[in-house]
């Protein structure tokens, strides 16, 4: 599976995205420069984490109007695979690809740790290789991952299996205190109402070799690509 | 033509940092202060041809489509 990873000005984890899927799951891989409309016959879509444009006026705001998710939009449409991994979570949710909007972590204070996070829904293509319930433990890094949506968008994301990941305790006990950052729900990722973009906090770049203390990101890349082979 | 548009949370949003400047602010002794709400600013001037009303439309796409979020922000403006 052919993988793009956009690139913005400000974007800092591309390299690291790259780097997983291309190094250790051995897809083909190419970077997307945000300027461009041509996604280059990629079947997977990869929107970065980092501060795209600073992250001035809001977080993903200015990204939203870059020529490139454009093409994105089309591409999500058509149902093509688009993966918004921190902020390109929050540039999903300013382009409205997924419902809600983040705010500043509820401590105010930039998080970084490992946490663990609940497979809640294994029905799309991301998590088709997990079981429900499997808890991964993945880092997340960010200031602004409060997610917020008001009740009644909120139900209907719950009705309709739309949260893929929350954050839990380490036996996947869903906890106040497991929340690392106010996030409505303990939501750690999202998908559209049709499960071909998702949109998470966690970096599962960042734990997709032992080195770096944890695999469970590989299952996730690894689903993305069993479901279009 | 000078615009000034503000932005800030919903009422229904929480608003973090508004909840710590209000405690700090009750901390170092201004107790009567019920709430205290953060947002943001913006000066926008406009090239002098432009009528008011022209102004006035275009400040409105402006903060509805690009300054705010209308999931968690309202805005309001003044014209100059």
């Amino acid at each position: 599976m052919k993988f793009g990873v956009l690139i913005f000005p400000g974007s800092n984890c591309e390299h690291d995205a790259y780097h997983a899927v291309r190094k250790v799951l051995g897809q083909p891989a190419e970077f997307i420069w945000h300027q461009s409309t041509d996604l280059r016959d990629c079947q997977a879509i990869i929107v970065p984490g980092g501060f795209s444009y600073g992250d001035y006026l809001r977080t993903g705001a200015i990204a939203r109007f870059s020529p490139v998710m454009g093409a994105v939009r089309r591409f999500a449409d058509r149902g093509g695979l688009v993966l918004g991994i921190c902020n390109g979570f929050q540039i999903l949710l300013e382009t409205g690809l997924l419902p809600g909007a983040m705010l500043r972590n509820r401590g105010l204070k930039y998080v970084c740790q490992q946490v663990s996070i609940r497979v809640e829904n294994v029905r799309i293509p991301f998590t088709a290789l997990a079981r429900e319930g499997d808890v991964w433990t993945i880092p997340i890094g960010h200031m602004e991952g409060n997610y917020t949506l008001d009740a009644e968008s909120l139900r209907s994301l719950e009705r309709n299996r739309q949260v893929v990941f929350r954050y839990c305790a380490a036996d996947g006990e869903i906890t106040a205190g497991a929340n690392p950052n106010g996030s409505v729900a303990n939501v750690a990722g999202i998908c559209n109402a049709r499960g071909n973009v998702l949109g998470m906090m966690p970096h599962p770049e960042r734990a997709s070799e032992p080195l770096l203390g944890s695999e469970d990101g590989v299952r996730l890349f690894q689903s993305m690509i069993r479901s279009r082979s | 033509m000078k615009a000034k548009v503000f932005v800030s949370l919903k009422k229904s949003v929480l608003d973090p940092q508004g909840k710590t400047i209000h405690h700090s602010l009750q901390n170092i002794g201004f107790g009567k202060i019920t709430e205290v709400r953060q947002g943001k600013f913006f000066e926008i001037d406009f090239d002098s041809e432009l009528t008011r009303k022209e102004v006035q439309a275009e400040v409105e796409k402006i903060a509805r489509d690009v300054l705010t979020n209308p999931v968690i922000e309202e805005f309001s403006y003044r014209i100059e």
